[in-house]
């Protein structure tokens, strides 16, 4: 009643699964495919894509060459000897794959993400530079605290896109002498950073690729995260969680500096670090 | 036919049908009308995706409002980045893997005569057909359709001001969204009630088929986490007409305005969608692995290898997939030892997949296989689940999660979990339960045809936006080569774009298989595969009602070749008829 497979039809499918394994893992162990690394934490989170790109490449291999071999050697095997299920079996065949995938993943979250995760989100160092990043719709302001090493008050009420993009209250006068820009981020290389992140409208998620950085700013929240720039250069930033119709191009640029250069800037700009 | 359903007018028959088998058709068309729609923005998203500085003059006759000069407007992208993922998501694949597949099998393999309530599943249906309407309606309202994304988070989705499409658009969103979850949940309830109370005797849970299985756990799953995304739904129509803050904090300025909100916050909406939209990936993808198990088993003339312990895995995966929504949040802002808590649990889930998958894969060993066209979609989903899967544990690991976060990674890791094994899943049973459906082959050879393009396009493209996530490529935006650094994968776009005409090119060659079957197929007996479950042991097509009697159930739904004989035994026959069986399945 059921037509016969033919075998070329076998050969097809196991070739076509053989293809596709072979493609993926090459595709993968290609080298370049992230950024650079520019952060501290970067090695971290790296070790951890190359830790899961070994272990996972290894049960997708593993897999599909059972898969494969399977469909090869059992299609039209007309075998019709009787096939008896032993519950006792099936019951070794899970612990199996659970004591695989248990090592796999939690040595993965446990040993390796979570000291990633401490570095980013855990207690900041005594010498961290602290700067302020507001995003709004479509651009990011990043704000020094100037001369006194403080923030001054922001009120909502007095943001003006052209004189006063982030909204500095006139009336602290600890924001007189903070130094404002637009879509630059500089930083002195070497130095851990917290970013204060806070946004004007939605949400936004700042991103630094190189810097494995991203969290999304959420409004009425103050947000940070902590990273320390590693290499000297000009990064890309961006915007990763929509955020409106312009959404595809709220990038910027964060400039690593030596400290002296950083010092040199930043008492061009008349703040003190 | 029997009496009492050929004694009824056409409408009543056809179109305000109670029959479980005719509301199942209904909801799988509904589900390609819509997936015409789907598809046909992801040809746009691909278009601009592949060549985003060009104009586009021919569009520009079609759509003239969203080609303004030839240029597609960033707007309408993401009105289409967000419909076809909300299509495809709740009116495609909901509908028709879950509401479709699931309202036509599961009397047919529980043996029951019908669903348990058949007015509230018609009224399911005729729910759902009003909530399309509504989403398709809202792509011609002023300011566009949706665009916040298909997760829609506030304030992009509850402030007008802030996005074109938030406006009327995201209203109708909402409330389209609203009629679907209302919708859902009575058809979960009907199912779920259906399995445990309508079993014919004999039909003890350990005895029900693995589709059956999938769709019981995935209609429980379906009943406890939609209800949230509801409270959600109708606090952010609150905070977008009623002047309430549930998601909306103080000092917002928008257009130069400080709005009056005060007391919200985004993430609240955060946590409720996806304490919803975690489940509902299990809610689609379960019952396509339930449907894999079944034609696995048909042609490979041998039991499912681990039953109980794929049962176990499903019940496990449920309960876990209900803890770990926060994994689509690490980055969101949240306290970072609920982070922490949420990656241990999340990468836990791949504990009990890894057993479903073991089961699959084993359930080939020793199989006398025949490779049909729905083994081979079949067999093509224990890849993709294997390979989407995977990948999975690259998101659930919360600081490598920092860098895939809202990249195309993330595109490339959900279309294989929900779009390519769901899919596969729908393709599996289309060509499986064909015959019972409409007493009918659908053509074999243009069947393989067609999975052969699907299978040799979605796989690369979708393997290939992972090899895009790694290079740091983020999702949802309008035009890729702005950022300087993923300038040097565009290439990678071009050759997506390029494998999803040839998947296209498939699914129209399954278009005409499923028409030209429809009238012209051959003609398929009762039991055309040799499968020793209920559905087979009525007429093709099924009856109205399906048996006058339903039969009594000896033993397991997989009982191939237990003998060795080589013949199998039906789960209606009774132990004393063993001896005389069905005999050799070579006939």
């Amino acid at each position: 009643m059921i037509a016969r497979t033919r075998t070329f039809e076998t050969t097809a499918l196991a070739l076509f699964f053989f293809g596709v394994t072979t493609l993926t893992v090459w595709g993968f162990a290609m080298p370049d495919w992230l950024p650079p690394a520019a952060s501290r934490h970067a090695e971290g989170v790296d070790g951890l894509i190359r830790y899961l790109l070994v272990t996972t490449g290894a049960i997708f291999v593993i897999g599909h060459a059972v898969l494969i071999y399977f469909i090869l050697k059992f299609e039209g095997s007309e075998d019709s000897t009787a096939i008896q299920t032993n519950p006792k079996t099936e019951r070794l065949w899970s612990i199996l794959p659970v004591l695989t995938m248990a090592l796999v993943s939690e040595v993965g979250v446990l040993f390796l993400g979570l000291p990633v995760w401490d570095e980013i989100y855990g207690e900041v160092s005594e010498d961290v530079l602290v700067v302020d990043v507001a995003a709004r719709q479509f651009e990011w302001i990043v704000r020094y605290p100037g001369e006194d090493g403080e923030f001054g008050r922001t009120d909502p009420t007095q943001i003006d896109g052209q004189s006063n993009p982030t909204g500095i209250d006139n009336a602290d006068p600890r924001g007189s002498d903070d130094i404002v820009e637009r879509n630059i981020l500089r930083l002195p290389v070497n130095r851990p950073v917290q970013l204060r992140l806070r946004s004007h409208d939605v949400l936004h998620s700042f991103s630094v690729a190189a810097f494995r950085v991203k969290q999304d700013i959420v409004p009425g929240m103050v947000g940070s995260t902590t990273f320390v720039p590693t290499q000297l250069g000009e990064f890309e930033m961006g915007c990763a969680e929509l955020c409106g119709l312009a959404h595809y191009r709220m990038g910027g640029r964060v400039i690593v500096m030596s400290p002296d250069d950083y010092e040199t800037w930043l008492s061009e700009q008349g703040g003190d670090a | 036919m029997s009496s009492a359903h050929a004694g009824l007018p056409f409408w009543r028959r056809y179109i305000f049908s109670t029959d479980h088998k005719v509301i199942g058709i209904q909801y799988i068309l509904t589900a390609v009308f819509m997936a015409l729609v789907a598809v046909g923005l992801s040809v746009l998203i691909r278009m601009q995706m592949t060549w985003p500085v060009r104009l586009w003059p021919i569009m520009e006759q079609l759509l003239p409002t969203a080609y303004e000069g030839g240029a597609l407007k960033p707007e309408f992208y993401l009105t289409m980045v967000t419909m076809h993922g909300t299509i495809m998501v709740f009116f495609v694949i909901s509908l028709a893997l879950v509401s479709g597949v699931g309202n036509f099998i599961i009397p047919l393999q529980v043996g029951a005569r019908d669903m348990a309530y058949p007015f509230l599943n018609m009224l399911s249906y005729w729910t759902i057909v009003p909530a399309c309407l509504i989403m398709l309606a809202s792509f011609f309202v002023e300011g566009g359709a949706a665009a916040g994304g298909w997760t829609s988070y506030p304030p992009l989705s509850a402030l007008p001001g802030a996005l074109p499409g938030s406006g009327l658009g995201q209203t109708l969103w909402i409330l389209g969204m609203a009629l679907f979850i209302v919708s859902f949940t009575m058809g979960s309830l009907n199912f779920a009630t259906t399995i445990l109370n309508l079993r014919t005797k004999g039909m003890s849970l350990m005895r029900m088929p693995l589709t059956v299985w999938t769709l019981l756990v995935s209609s429980v799953l379906g009943i406890l986490a939609f209800p949230p995304l509801t409270a959600a739904a109708i606090m952010l129509l609150l905070d977008r007409h009623g002047g309430t803050s549930f998601f909306l904090p103080e000092g917002l300025v928008v257009g130069g305005n400080v709005l009056a909100y005060e007391g919200g916050t985004p993430l609240l909406f955060q946590h409720l969608f996806w304490f919803l939209g975690h489940p509902e990936v299990y809610v689609l993808v379960l019952p396509a692995l339930g449907i894999a198990f079944d034609v696995v088993a048909t042609f490979g003339r041998r039991p499912v290898f681990g039953y109980r312990t794929t049962v176990w895995a499903l019940i496990v995966a449920a309960v876990l997939s209900m803890i770990v929504w926060g994994h689509h949040m690490f980055t969101s802002g949240m306290n970072p030892y609920l982070g922490e808590y949420f990656s241990i649990v999340t990468v836990l889930i791949t504990l009990p997949f890894a057993v479903i998958g073991v089961n699959l894969i084993a359930s080939l060993w020793r199989a006398d296989l025949r490779l049909t066209t729905a083994m081979l979609f079949a067999i093509g989903i224990i890849s993709a689940v294997g390979t989407g899967g995977l990948g999975g544990l690259w998101l659930g690991t919360a600081a490598s999660d920092i860098y895939f976060h809202s990249s195309v990674f993330v595109v490339g890791h959900f279309h294989f979990m929900i779009g390519v094994v769901t899919s596969f899943g729908i393709f599996a049973a289309i060509y499986y339960w064909f015959p019972k459906t409409f007493g009918r082959h659908m053509n074999e050879t243009l069947g393989k045809i067609h999975f052969w393009l699907t299978i040799s396009s979605v796989f690369p493209a979708f393997i290939g936006m992972h090899y895009l996530g790694l290079g740091g490529a983020l999702r949802r935006v309008y035009d890729p080569t702005y950022y300087e650094y993923v300038r040097p994968l565009q290439e990678m776009n071009v050759w997506i774009t390029f494998l999803l005409f040839i998947s296209i090119a498939g699914q129209l060659v399954f278009f005409v298989n499923l028409f030209r079957s429809l009238f012209w197929g051959t003609k398929a007996d009762a039991n055309p595969w040799e499968g020793a479950t209920l559905e087979w042991t009525t007429p093709s097509p099924a009856p109205h009602l399906n048996w006058n009697e339903p039969p009594t159930v000896y033993g397991g739904p997989y009982q191939y070749r237990v003998n060795g004989v080589g013949g199998y035994v039906a789960q209606h026959t009774p132990p004393e008829e063993i001896k005389c069986w069905v005999g050799p399945h070579e006939g």
